[in-house]
Protein backbone atom coordinates (compact mmCIF):
# COMPACT_ATOMS: atom_id res chain seq x y z
CA UNK A 1 0.00 0.00 0.00
CA UNK A 2 1.19 3.30 -0.73
CA UNK A 3 1.86 5.71 1.60
CA UNK A 4 -0.49 8.29 3.35
CA UNK A 5 -0.08 11.89 2.96
CA UNK A 6 -2.65 14.74 3.75
CA UNK A 7 -3.46 17.19 0.79
CA UNK A 8 -3.17 19.85 2.57
CA UNK A 9 0.69 18.86 3.51
CA UNK A 10 1.27 18.01 -0.34
CA UNK A 11 -0.85 21.89 -1.18
CA UNK A 12 1.79 23.33 1.67
CA UNK A 13 4.77 21.52 -0.22
CA UNK A 14 3.57 23.06 -3.97
CA UNK A 15 2.81 26.61 -2.66
CA UNK A 16 6.75 26.36 -1.87
CA UNK A 17 7.47 24.55 -5.09
CA UNK A 18 5.29 26.80 -7.34
CA UNK A 19 6.82 29.89 -5.91
CA UNK A 20 9.11 31.21 -7.95
CA UNK A 21 7.60 29.84 -11.09
CA UNK A 22 4.40 32.66 -10.33
CA UNK A 23 6.14 35.45 -8.56
CA UNK A 24 2.79 37.23 -8.47
CA UNK A 25 1.36 34.26 -5.65
CA UNK A 26 1.03 35.92 -2.74
CA UNK A 27 -0.46 34.19 0.58
CA UNK A 28 -2.74 35.08 2.83
CA UNK A 29 -3.49 33.08 6.33
CA UNK A 30 -5.84 34.03 9.14
CA UNK A 31 -4.15 32.46 12.24
CA UNK A 32 -3.95 28.57 11.29
CA UNK A 33 -0.78 28.53 9.26
CA UNK A 34 0.28 25.50 11.06
CA UNK A 35 -2.97 23.65 10.55
CA UNK A 36 -3.54 24.53 6.78
CA UNK A 37 0.38 23.95 6.01
CA UNK A 38 1.18 27.28 4.64
CA UNK A 39 3.78 27.98 6.95
CA UNK A 40 6.34 26.69 4.60
CA UNK A 41 5.85 29.41 2.57
CA UNK A 42 5.96 31.78 5.33
CA UNK A 43 9.03 31.02 6.03
CA UNK A 44 10.36 30.43 2.22
CA UNK A 45 8.98 33.68 1.31
CA UNK A 46 8.24 36.49 4.21
CA UNK A 47 7.28 39.25 1.84
CA UNK A 48 4.91 37.60 0.21
CA UNK A 49 3.06 36.02 3.34
CA UNK A 50 0.28 37.55 5.19
CA UNK A 51 -0.95 36.72 8.18
CA UNK A 52 -4.41 38.27 8.72
CA UNK A 53 -5.24 37.20 12.10
CA UNK A 54 -8.44 35.98 13.03
CA UNK A 55 -10.38 38.16 10.58
CA UNK A 56 -11.13 35.60 7.28
CA UNK A 57 -13.97 38.48 5.83
CA UNK A 58 -11.17 41.43 5.69
CA UNK A 59 -8.33 38.30 4.58
CA UNK A 60 -10.55 37.57 1.51
CA UNK A 61 -11.42 41.43 0.74
CA UNK A 62 -7.04 42.05 0.67
CA UNK A 63 -7.19 39.26 -1.27
CA UNK A 64 -9.96 40.90 -3.49
CA UNK A 65 -7.53 44.08 -3.70
CA UNK A 66 -4.46 42.47 -3.85
CA UNK A 67 -5.94 40.39 -7.14
CA UNK A 68 -7.33 43.30 -8.59
CA UNK A 69 -3.62 44.64 -9.03
CA UNK A 70 -2.53 41.74 -10.80
CA UNK A 71 -1.51 39.28 -7.30
CA UNK A 72 -2.15 35.72 -7.85
CA UNK A 73 -3.60 35.38 -4.12
CA UNK A 74 -4.32 32.23 -2.03
CA UNK A 75 -6.21 33.00 0.87
CA UNK A 76 -6.55 30.09 3.60
CA UNK A 77 -8.59 28.99 6.45
CA UNK A 78 -10.25 26.37 7.70
CA UNK A 79 -13.41 24.71 4.85
CA UNK A 80 -15.78 26.74 7.39
CA UNK A 81 -14.14 30.06 7.33
CA UNK A 82 -13.00 30.45 3.92
CA UNK A 83 -16.18 29.52 2.46
CA UNK A 84 -18.76 29.52 5.62
CA UNK A 85 -17.44 32.90 7.47
CA UNK A 86 -16.33 34.92 4.56
CA UNK A 87 -18.83 33.69 1.90
CA UNK A 88 -20.68 37.10 1.62
CA UNK A 89 -17.22 38.21 0.62
CA UNK A 90 -16.13 35.86 -1.82
CA UNK A 91 -19.42 36.28 -3.52
CA UNK A 92 -19.06 40.21 -3.55
CA UNK A 93 -15.68 41.08 -3.58
CA UNK A 94 -14.78 38.11 -5.33
CA UNK A 95 -16.57 36.65 -7.48
CA UNK A 96 -18.93 39.17 -8.57
CA UNK A 97 -16.31 40.99 -10.50
CA UNK A 98 -14.53 37.99 -11.61
CA UNK A 99 -11.36 38.53 -9.80
CA UNK A 100 -8.20 35.80 -9.73
CA UNK A 101 -8.33 34.72 -5.76
CA UNK A 102 -8.21 31.69 -4.51
CA UNK A 103 -10.06 30.50 -1.90
CA UNK A 104 -8.34 27.69 0.21
CA UNK A 105 -10.71 25.74 2.71
CA UNK A 106 -8.53 23.18 4.77
CA UNK A 107 -10.28 20.35 7.28
CA UNK A 108 -13.00 19.85 4.77
CA UNK A 109 -15.46 17.80 5.88
CA UNK A 110 -16.19 15.34 8.55
CA UNK A 111 -12.89 14.17 8.73
CA UNK A 112 -11.51 16.81 11.16
CA UNK A 113 -12.50 14.77 13.87
CA UNK A 114 -11.84 16.03 17.37
CA UNK A 115 -12.44 19.62 17.20
CA UNK A 116 -16.64 18.43 15.78
CA UNK A 117 -19.16 19.75 14.42
CA UNK A 118 -18.44 23.67 14.76
CA UNK A 119 -15.35 22.77 12.65
CA UNK A 120 -16.49 19.77 10.39
CA UNK A 121 -18.02 22.02 7.29
CA UNK A 122 -20.15 19.78 4.88
CA UNK A 123 -21.51 22.68 2.99
CA UNK A 124 -18.35 24.28 1.48
CA UNK A 125 -18.84 22.63 -1.83
CA UNK A 126 -22.16 23.82 -2.07
CA UNK A 127 -21.85 27.23 -0.84
CA UNK A 128 -19.14 27.92 -3.28
CA UNK A 129 -20.99 25.83 -5.99
CA UNK A 130 -23.80 28.22 -5.48
CA UNK A 131 -21.67 31.58 -7.10
CA UNK A 132 -21.99 32.25 -10.24
CA UNK A 133 -18.70 31.28 -11.95
CA UNK A 134 -16.99 30.42 -8.91
CA UNK A 135 -14.96 27.07 -10.00
CA UNK A 136 -15.00 23.85 -7.38
CA UNK A 137 -12.26 21.68 -6.63
CA UNK A 138 -11.98 18.81 -4.37
CA UNK A 139 -8.53 16.44 -5.17
CA UNK A 140 -8.54 12.82 -3.80
CA UNK A 141 -4.44 12.69 -2.82
CA UNK A 142 -1.74 14.28 -2.94
CA UNK A 143 -0.69 13.84 -6.56
CA UNK A 144 -4.34 15.24 -7.43
CA UNK A 145 -3.42 18.15 -5.35
CA UNK A 146 -0.43 18.93 -6.50
CA UNK A 147 -1.42 18.64 -10.34
CA UNK A 148 -4.76 21.07 -9.11
CA UNK A 149 -2.38 23.60 -7.36
CA UNK A 150 -0.73 24.28 -10.42
CA UNK A 151 -4.19 24.54 -12.73
CA UNK A 152 -5.37 26.80 -10.57
CA UNK A 153 -2.47 29.32 -10.77
CA UNK A 154 -2.68 28.89 -14.27
CA UNK A 155 -6.51 29.45 -14.29
CA UNK A 156 -7.38 33.14 -14.22
CA UNK A 157 -10.23 33.73 -11.69
CA UNK A 158 -12.44 33.15 -8.71
CA UNK A 159 -11.84 29.27 -7.66
CA UNK A 160 -12.30 26.87 -4.42
CA UNK A 161 -10.34 24.42 -3.49
CA UNK A 162 -10.78 22.25 -0.34
CA UNK A 163 -8.09 20.35 1.22
CA UNK A 164 -8.24 17.45 3.93
CA UNK A 165 -6.90 16.92 7.18
CA UNK A 166 -6.08 13.38 7.31
CA UNK A 167 -3.56 11.20 5.57
CA UNK A 168 -4.96 9.79 2.54
CA UNK A 169 -3.40 6.69 0.34
CA UNK A 170 -2.19 8.33 -3.07
CA UNK A 171 -4.21 5.93 -5.82
CA UNK A 172 -3.99 8.34 -8.80
CA UNK A 173 -0.52 8.17 -9.42
CA UNK A 174 -0.84 4.46 -10.42
CA UNK A 175 -3.80 4.92 -13.03
CA UNK A 176 -2.87 4.44 -16.52
CA UNK A 177 -3.16 7.56 -18.47
CA UNK A 178 -4.19 9.16 -15.43
CA UNK A 179 -4.47 13.01 -16.86
CA UNK A 180 -5.56 16.34 -14.44
CA UNK A 181 -7.66 18.23 -16.22
CA UNK A 182 -9.89 21.06 -14.10
CA UNK A 183 -13.15 20.37 -15.25
CA UNK A 184 -12.63 17.07 -16.25
CA UNK A 185 -13.59 13.56 -14.61
CA UNK A 186 -10.57 10.99 -14.41
CA UNK A 187 -11.86 7.32 -14.97
CA UNK A 188 -10.01 5.20 -12.41
CA UNK A 189 -11.79 2.53 -13.10
CA UNK A 190 -13.74 0.73 -16.02
CA UNK A 191 -16.91 -0.93 -14.90
CA UNK A 192 -20.24 -2.17 -16.85
CA UNK A 193 -22.90 -2.34 -14.32
CA UNK A 194 -22.75 1.21 -12.52
CA UNK A 195 -20.92 4.06 -11.99
CA UNK A 196 -19.41 5.74 -8.58
CA UNK A 197 -19.01 9.08 -8.98
CA UNK A 198 -16.76 10.45 -5.83
CA UNK A 199 -14.71 12.77 -4.74
CA UNK A 200 -12.32 14.14 -2.49
CA UNK A 201 -11.20 11.47 0.41
CA UNK A 202 -14.50 9.20 -0.77
CA UNK A 203 -12.36 8.06 -4.31
CA UNK A 204 -10.26 5.88 -2.35
CA UNK A 205 -13.12 4.34 -0.34
CA UNK A 206 -14.89 3.99 -3.75
CA UNK A 207 -11.87 1.93 -5.15
CA UNK A 208 -12.07 -0.11 -2.17
CA UNK A 209 -16.17 -0.60 -2.54
CA UNK A 210 -15.42 -1.74 -6.61
CA UNK A 211 -12.95 -4.38 -5.15
CA UNK A 212 -15.83 -5.48 -2.82
CA UNK A 213 -18.71 -5.62 -5.63
CA UNK A 214 -16.25 -7.23 -8.15
CA UNK A 215 -15.98 -9.90 -5.87
CA UNK A 216 -19.98 -10.38 -6.11
CA UNK A 217 -20.07 -10.12 -10.10
CA UNK A 218 -20.93 -6.12 -9.67
CA UNK A 219 -18.66 -4.33 -12.80
CA UNK A 220 -18.17 -0.37 -10.85
CA UNK A 221 -16.92 2.50 -12.93
CA UNK A 222 -15.28 4.54 -10.84
CA UNK A 223 -14.66 8.20 -11.76
CA UNK A 224 -12.79 10.95 -9.66
CA UNK A 225 -14.85 14.36 -9.96
CA UNK A 226 -11.77 16.50 -8.78
CA UNK A 227 -13.34 19.22 -10.26
CA UNK A 228 -17.19 19.51 -8.71
CA UNK A 229 -17.89 23.32 -11.12
CA UNK A 230 -17.59 23.02 -13.88
CA UNK A 231 -19.47 19.81 -13.77
CA UNK A 232 -17.97 17.11 -16.33
CA UNK A 233 -21.39 16.52 -17.83
CA UNK A 234 -19.59 14.69 -20.85
CA UNK A 235 -18.34 11.78 -18.27
CA UNK A 236 -21.90 11.65 -16.49
CA UNK A 237 -23.90 11.35 -19.52
CA UNK A 238 -21.48 8.89 -20.90
CA UNK A 239 -21.66 6.80 -17.26
CA UNK A 240 -25.33 6.99 -17.00
CA UNK A 241 -25.90 5.65 -20.59
CA UNK A 242 -23.19 3.09 -20.30
CA UNK A 243 -23.46 1.64 -16.78
CA UNK A 244 -27.35 2.42 -16.65
CA UNK A 245 -27.29 3.82 -12.88
CA UNK A 246 -24.95 5.89 -10.82
CA UNK A 247 -23.92 6.30 -7.27
CA UNK A 248 -22.69 9.39 -5.72
CA UNK A 249 -20.14 9.81 -2.88
CA UNK A 250 -18.78 12.95 -1.17
CA UNK A 251 -17.86 13.73 2.33
CA UNK A 252 -20.21 16.45 2.45
CA UNK A 253 -23.59 16.81 2.52
CA UNK A 254 -26.10 14.82 0.24
CA UNK A 255 -27.61 18.80 -0.29
CA UNK A 256 -26.12 21.30 -3.01
CA UNK A 257 -22.39 18.99 -3.48
CA UNK A 258 -21.20 16.24 -6.20
CA UNK A 259 -24.73 14.71 -5.61
CA UNK A 260 -27.11 17.04 -6.60
CA UNK A 261 -24.90 18.21 -9.41
CA UNK A 262 -24.52 14.96 -10.79
CA UNK A 263 -28.54 14.02 -10.00
CA UNK A 264 -29.25 17.18 -11.67
CA UNK A 265 -27.59 16.98 -14.85
CA UNK A 266 -28.62 13.06 -15.71
CA UNK A 267 -32.00 14.07 -14.86
CA UNK A 268 -32.03 17.14 -17.70
CA UNK A 269 -30.00 14.66 -19.96
CA UNK A 270 -29.60 11.30 -19.44
CA UNK A 271 -32.40 9.54 -16.54
CA UNK A 272 -31.45 7.08 -15.11
CA UNK A 273 -30.96 6.04 -11.04
CA UNK A 274 -28.62 8.25 -9.19
CA UNK A 275 -28.61 7.43 -5.63
CA UNK A 276 -26.69 9.59 -3.33
CA UNK A 277 -23.98 9.03 -0.61
CA UNK A 278 -22.86 11.29 1.58
CA UNK A 279 -23.94 13.28 5.05
CA UNK A 280 -27.95 13.31 5.15
CA UNK A 281 -28.81 16.86 6.39
CA UNK A 282 -26.99 16.53 9.71
CA UNK A 283 -23.95 18.18 11.95
CA UNK A 284 -21.17 15.95 12.61
CA UNK A 285 -19.58 15.38 16.07
CA UNK A 286 -16.67 14.52 17.27
CA UNK A 287 -14.41 11.80 17.34
CA UNK A 288 -11.25 10.20 15.60
CA UNK A 289 -11.41 10.78 12.19
CA UNK A 290 -11.87 7.05 10.70
CA UNK A 291 -14.62 6.73 13.40
CA UNK A 292 -16.48 9.64 12.70
CA UNK A 293 -16.49 8.68 8.94
CA UNK A 294 -17.59 4.87 9.73
CA UNK A 295 -20.24 6.74 11.99
CA UNK A 296 -21.80 8.45 9.11
CA UNK A 297 -21.46 5.18 6.71
CA UNK A 298 -18.62 6.99 4.58
CA UNK A 299 -16.92 3.79 4.31
CA UNK A 300 -16.35 1.42 1.27
CA UNK A 301 -18.91 -1.07 2.28
CA UNK A 302 -21.53 1.99 3.13
CA UNK A 303 -21.06 2.80 -0.69
CA UNK A 304 -21.46 -0.88 -1.57
CA UNK A 305 -25.06 -0.73 -0.07
CA UNK A 306 -25.83 2.36 -2.13
CA UNK A 307 -24.32 0.57 -5.17
CA UNK A 308 -26.61 -2.68 -4.73
CA UNK A 309 -29.91 -0.83 -4.24
CA UNK A 310 -28.98 1.86 -7.34
CA UNK A 311 -28.38 -1.52 -9.58
CA UNK A 312 -32.30 -3.08 -7.80
CA UNK A 313 -33.15 0.40 -9.11
CA UNK A 314 -32.15 -0.91 -12.98
CA UNK A 315 -34.93 -1.54 -15.02
CA UNK B 1 -8.74 73.00 -10.64
CA UNK B 2 -9.52 76.52 -9.34
CA UNK B 3 -12.12 76.43 -6.08
CA UNK B 4 -14.68 78.10 -8.49
CA UNK B 5 -14.05 75.16 -11.17
CA UNK B 6 -14.40 72.29 -8.08
CA UNK B 7 -17.57 74.21 -6.71
CA UNK B 8 -19.11 74.38 -10.27
CA UNK B 9 -18.13 70.94 -11.57
CA UNK B 10 -19.80 70.01 -7.84
CA UNK B 11 -22.86 71.56 -8.57
CA UNK B 12 -23.54 70.04 -12.14
CA UNK B 13 -22.70 66.57 -10.77
CA UNK B 14 -25.56 67.27 -7.91
CA UNK B 15 -27.33 67.88 -10.84
CA UNK B 16 -26.99 64.97 -12.55
CA UNK B 17 -26.89 63.01 -9.59
CA UNK B 18 -30.57 63.70 -8.95
CA UNK B 19 -31.45 63.63 -12.89
CA UNK B 20 -30.01 59.86 -12.62
CA UNK B 21 -32.26 58.77 -9.93
CA UNK B 22 -35.24 60.70 -11.13
CA UNK B 23 -34.91 58.90 -14.83
CA UNK B 24 -34.47 55.63 -13.10
CA UNK B 25 -37.20 55.89 -10.06
CA UNK B 26 -34.62 54.60 -7.78
CA UNK B 27 -31.47 55.01 -5.78
CA UNK B 28 -29.83 56.96 -3.11
CA UNK B 29 -29.82 60.33 -3.44
CA UNK B 30 -29.18 61.26 0.38
CA UNK B 31 -25.80 60.15 0.70
CA UNK B 32 -24.56 60.93 -2.84
CA UNK B 33 -25.26 64.50 -2.44
CA UNK B 34 -23.46 64.25 1.01
CA UNK B 35 -20.35 62.16 -0.78
CA UNK B 36 -20.42 64.70 -4.03
CA UNK B 37 -17.95 67.59 -3.25
CA UNK B 38 -15.31 64.72 -1.59
CA UNK B 39 -15.64 62.80 -4.88
CA UNK B 40 -15.52 66.41 -6.76
CA UNK B 41 -11.86 67.19 -5.08
CA UNK B 42 -10.71 63.45 -5.41
CA UNK B 43 -11.79 63.13 -9.24
CA UNK B 44 -10.60 66.78 -9.78
CA UNK B 45 -7.65 67.58 -7.73
CA UNK B 46 -6.42 63.97 -5.97
CA UNK B 47 -6.48 61.16 -7.96
CA UNK B 48 -3.37 60.71 -10.14
CA UNK B 49 -5.33 58.91 -13.19
CA UNK B 50 -6.31 59.00 -16.61
CA UNK B 51 -9.45 58.76 -18.28
CA UNK B 52 -7.27 57.56 -21.57
CA UNK B 53 -5.86 54.85 -19.38
CA UNK B 54 -8.26 53.84 -17.13
CA UNK B 55 -6.50 50.36 -16.31
CA UNK B 56 -2.89 51.86 -15.77
CA UNK B 57 -0.83 49.75 -13.14
CA UNK B 58 0.66 52.97 -11.42
CA UNK B 59 -2.65 55.33 -11.06
CA UNK B 60 -4.40 56.13 -7.67
CA UNK B 61 -7.13 53.86 -6.72
CA UNK B 62 -10.53 54.83 -5.69
CA UNK B 63 -12.82 52.22 -3.71
CA UNK B 64 -16.60 53.38 -3.13
CA UNK B 65 -17.18 51.30 -0.04
CA UNK B 66 -20.45 53.00 0.49
CA UNK B 67 -21.11 51.66 -2.89
CA UNK B 68 -25.30 52.72 -2.99
CA UNK B 69 -23.97 55.89 -3.98
CA UNK B 70 -23.36 55.84 -7.41
CA UNK B 71 -25.32 58.92 -8.32
CA UNK B 72 -22.33 60.42 -6.52
CA UNK B 73 -19.81 58.14 -8.06
CA UNK B 74 -20.63 57.81 -11.89
CA UNK B 75 -21.36 61.56 -12.53
CA UNK B 76 -17.98 62.71 -11.00
CA UNK B 77 -16.32 59.87 -13.44
CA UNK B 78 -18.55 61.25 -16.33
CA UNK B 79 -17.08 64.63 -15.49
CA UNK B 80 -13.79 63.02 -14.95
CA UNK B 81 -13.97 61.99 -18.64
CA UNK B 82 -14.36 58.13 -18.28
CA UNK B 83 -17.44 58.20 -19.85
CA UNK B 84 -20.09 60.71 -21.51
CA UNK B 85 -22.28 62.41 -19.13
CA UNK B 86 -24.99 60.60 -21.72
CA UNK B 87 -24.40 56.74 -20.16
CA UNK B 88 -25.88 58.27 -16.93
CA UNK B 89 -29.32 57.90 -18.26
CA UNK B 90 -28.46 53.95 -18.60
CA UNK B 91 -28.13 53.93 -14.58
CA UNK B 92 -30.26 51.22 -12.92
CA UNK B 93 -31.39 50.17 -16.73
CA UNK B 94 -31.83 46.91 -18.38
CA UNK B 95 -30.26 48.56 -21.51
CA UNK B 96 -26.76 49.39 -19.79
CA UNK B 97 -24.47 47.93 -17.09
CA UNK B 98 -24.70 51.15 -14.63
CA UNK B 99 -25.55 49.36 -11.83
CA UNK B 100 -27.22 50.51 -8.53
CA UNK B 101 -23.60 49.98 -7.31
CA UNK B 102 -20.17 49.95 -8.62
CA UNK B 103 -19.35 47.46 -11.32
CA UNK B 104 -15.40 47.73 -11.93
CA UNK B 105 -15.85 44.88 -15.26
CA UNK B 106 -18.36 47.22 -16.96
CA UNK B 107 -17.64 50.63 -16.25
CA UNK B 108 -14.67 52.80 -16.89
CA UNK B 109 -12.75 54.41 -14.06
CA UNK B 110 -14.51 51.64 -11.14
CA UNK B 111 -11.78 50.22 -9.87
CA UNK B 112 -13.02 47.81 -7.48
CA UNK B 113 -17.13 46.59 -7.36
CA UNK B 114 -19.05 47.48 -4.29
CA UNK B 115 -22.04 47.69 -2.50
CA UNK B 116 -22.47 45.09 0.03
CA UNK B 117 -21.24 47.47 2.68
CA UNK B 118 -18.27 47.13 4.88
CA UNK B 119 -16.09 45.68 2.12
CA UNK B 120 -14.43 47.98 0.12
CA UNK B 121 -11.93 48.93 2.98
CA UNK B 122 -10.66 45.29 3.32
CA UNK B 123 -10.24 45.82 -0.72
CA UNK B 124 -8.34 49.08 -0.74
CA UNK B 125 -5.75 47.58 1.74
CA UNK B 126 -5.12 44.75 -0.99
CA UNK B 127 -4.39 47.32 -3.13
CA UNK B 128 -2.44 49.21 -0.92
CA UNK B 129 -0.54 46.14 0.17
CA UNK B 130 0.07 45.41 -3.46
CA UNK B 131 1.36 48.76 -4.41
CA UNK B 132 4.00 48.33 -1.41
CA UNK B 133 4.99 44.99 -2.37
CA UNK B 134 5.54 45.95 -6.04
CA UNK B 135 7.23 49.23 -4.84
CA UNK B 136 4.92 51.39 -6.43
CA UNK B 137 3.98 54.58 -5.39
CA UNK B 138 0.68 55.25 -6.29
CA UNK B 139 -2.26 55.57 -3.40
CA UNK B 140 -5.41 54.19 -2.39
CA UNK B 141 -8.55 56.52 -1.17
CA UNK B 142 -11.49 54.15 0.14
CA UNK B 143 -15.17 56.46 1.02
CA UNK B 144 -17.10 54.82 3.45
CA UNK B 145 -20.22 55.86 5.37
CA UNK B 146 -20.48 57.09 9.09
CA UNK B 147 -23.70 54.41 8.77
CA UNK B 148 -21.45 51.42 7.57
CA UNK B 149 -18.99 51.43 9.79
CA UNK B 150 -21.00 49.65 12.04
CA UNK B 151 -20.05 46.06 9.67
CA UNK B 152 -17.44 44.67 11.44
CA UNK B 153 -15.17 44.16 8.07
CA UNK B 154 -14.12 47.70 8.58
CA UNK B 155 -12.54 47.19 11.56
CA UNK B 156 -10.68 43.90 11.04
CA UNK B 157 -9.53 45.66 8.11
CA UNK B 158 -8.77 48.91 10.37
CA UNK B 159 -6.22 46.61 12.53
CA UNK B 160 -4.69 45.00 9.02
CA UNK B 161 -4.31 48.05 7.53
CA UNK B 162 -2.30 49.19 10.40
CA UNK B 163 -0.75 46.19 11.27
CA UNK B 164 1.21 46.16 7.29
CA UNK B 165 1.86 49.89 7.49
CA UNK B 166 0.26 51.00 5.03
CA UNK B 167 0.38 54.77 4.91
CA UNK B 168 -0.42 54.82 0.89
CA UNK B 169 -4.04 54.06 2.28
CA UNK B 170 -6.79 57.17 3.08
CA UNK B 171 -10.16 56.52 4.50
CA UNK B 172 -12.07 58.88 4.19
CA UNK B 173 -15.59 59.04 5.95
CA UNK B 174 -18.53 60.65 4.96
CA UNK B 175 -20.16 61.74 8.61
CA UNK B 176 -23.22 62.94 7.87
CA UNK B 177 -25.13 61.19 10.64
CA UNK B 178 -27.70 59.28 9.05
CA UNK B 179 -28.67 55.85 8.07
CA UNK B 180 -31.90 54.30 6.67
CA UNK B 181 -33.26 53.87 9.71
CA UNK B 182 -32.93 57.23 11.45
CA UNK B 183 -30.03 58.90 13.52
CA UNK B 184 -26.79 57.33 13.39
CA UNK B 185 -26.45 58.38 17.13
CA UNK B 186 -29.64 56.42 17.90
CA UNK B 187 -29.15 53.41 15.47
CA UNK B 188 -26.22 52.52 16.29
CA UNK B 189 -23.88 55.30 18.02
CA UNK B 190 -20.34 54.98 16.67
CA UNK B 191 -18.66 57.97 18.18
CA UNK B 192 -16.26 58.52 19.15
CA UNK B 193 -14.80 57.93 16.08
CA UNK B 194 -11.56 60.09 15.81
CA UNK B 195 -10.78 58.38 19.56
CA UNK B 196 -11.97 55.19 17.68
CA UNK B 197 -9.65 55.19 14.23
CA UNK B 198 -6.89 56.77 16.67
CA UNK B 199 -6.75 53.73 19.53
CA UNK B 200 -6.44 51.90 16.59
CA UNK B 201 -3.60 53.25 14.96
CA UNK B 202 -4.30 55.41 12.45
CA UNK B 203 -3.82 59.24 12.05
CA UNK B 204 -7.11 60.81 12.07
CA UNK B 205 -7.65 63.78 10.18
CA UNK B 206 -11.05 65.70 10.79
CA UNK B 207 -12.43 67.84 7.65
CA UNK B 208 -15.79 70.13 6.58
CA UNK B 209 -16.56 67.92 3.70
CA UNK B 210 -18.50 70.51 2.03
CA UNK B 211 -15.62 72.99 2.09
CA UNK B 212 -12.87 72.11 -0.79
CA UNK B 213 -10.24 74.12 0.92
CA UNK B 214 -10.79 71.55 4.06
CA UNK B 215 -10.73 68.99 1.91
CA UNK B 216 -7.06 69.71 -0.08
CA UNK B 217 -5.13 70.21 3.37
CA UNK B 218 -6.70 66.79 4.95
CA UNK B 219 -5.80 64.99 1.31
CA UNK B 220 -2.38 66.88 1.56
CA UNK B 221 -1.94 65.42 5.39
CA UNK B 222 -2.92 62.34 4.66
CA UNK B 223 -0.01 62.09 1.68
CA UNK B 224 2.44 63.79 4.22
CA UNK B 225 1.57 60.92 6.99
CA UNK B 226 4.57 58.30 6.94
CA UNK B 227 4.47 55.34 8.88
CA UNK B 228 0.72 54.73 9.79
CA UNK B 229 -2.65 55.23 7.41
CA UNK B 230 -4.79 58.10 7.59
CA UNK B 231 -8.48 58.26 7.78
CA UNK B 232 -10.14 61.86 7.16
CA UNK B 233 -13.67 62.00 9.26
CA UNK B 234 -15.57 64.41 6.85
CA UNK B 235 -18.48 65.99 8.50
CA UNK B 236 -21.32 66.47 5.74
CA UNK B 237 -24.93 67.08 5.60
CA UNK B 238 -26.55 64.40 4.27
CA UNK B 239 -28.66 65.55 0.92
CA UNK B 240 -26.93 68.64 0.85
CA UNK B 241 -27.68 71.32 -1.82
CA UNK B 242 -31.08 70.03 -1.85
CA UNK B 243 -33.11 71.92 1.06
CA UNK B 244 -35.88 69.31 1.40
CA UNK B 245 -33.29 66.20 1.31
CA UNK B 246 -30.67 68.04 3.67
CA UNK B 247 -30.43 65.94 6.99
CA UNK B 248 -33.37 63.63 6.14
CA UNK B 249 -33.13 60.28 6.40
CA UNK B 250 -36.19 59.68 4.30
CA UNK B 251 -34.08 60.64 1.51
CA UNK B 252 -31.68 57.70 1.96
CA UNK B 253 -32.48 55.68 -0.76
CA UNK B 254 -35.71 56.87 -2.40
CA UNK B 255 -36.73 58.70 -5.77
CA UNK B 256 -38.37 62.28 -5.60
CA UNK B 257 -41.77 62.03 -7.38
CA UNK B 258 -42.17 64.92 -10.70
CA UNK B 259 -43.20 67.45 -8.11
CA UNK B 260 -40.22 67.23 -5.88
CA UNK B 261 -37.83 66.48 -8.61
CA UNK B 262 -38.37 69.93 -10.33
CA UNK B 263 -38.61 71.63 -7.34
CA UNK B 264 -34.65 70.40 -6.13
CA UNK B 265 -33.27 70.26 -10.05
CA UNK B 266 -34.82 74.35 -9.58
CA UNK B 267 -32.14 74.46 -6.66
CA UNK B 268 -29.26 72.93 -8.11
CA UNK B 269 -29.86 74.75 -11.27
CA UNK B 270 -29.93 78.27 -9.51
CA UNK B 271 -26.88 77.11 -7.59
CA UNK B 272 -25.07 77.03 -10.92
CA UNK B 273 -26.39 79.74 -12.52
CA UNK B 274 -25.00 81.49 -9.25
CA UNK B 275 -21.70 79.96 -9.67
CA UNK B 276 -21.31 80.35 -13.59
CA UNK B 277 -22.59 84.43 -12.22
CA UNK B 278 -19.34 84.75 -10.02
Amino acid sequence: MAEKIATRAVYGKCLVEFAEQYPELVVLDADLASATMTKGFAAAYPGRFFDMGIAEADMTGFAAGLAACGKKPFVNSFAMFTAGRAWEQVRNSVAYPHLNVKCVGSHGGLSVGEDGATHQCVEDLALMSAIPGMVVVNPCDGNEMRAAVKALLEYEGPAYLRLGRMAVETVTDSVEGYEFALGKAAKLREGRDVTVCATGLMVQRALAAAKILASEGISVRVLDFHTIKPLDAEAVAAAAKETGCIVTTEEHSVIGGLGSAVAACVCENCPVPVLRHGVNDEFGRSGKAELVLSHYGLTAEGIADKVRSAIALKK
Amino acid sequence: MTLHELKLRAAKARLLGLEMVYTAASGHIGGSLSAMDILTELYGEVLRVDPADPRNPGRDRFVMSKGHCTPGLYPSLALAGFFPVEDLKLFRSIEGHYSGHPDMVHVKGVDMSTGSLGQGLACAGGMALAGKIDGRDYRVYALMGDGEIEEGEIWEAAMAIHKYKLDNLCGIIDVNGLQIDGKTADVMPSEPLDAKFAAFGWHVIKADGHDFESLRAAFREAAETKGVPSMILARTTKGKGVSFMENNAGWHGKAPNAEQYETARAELLSAIKELEAE
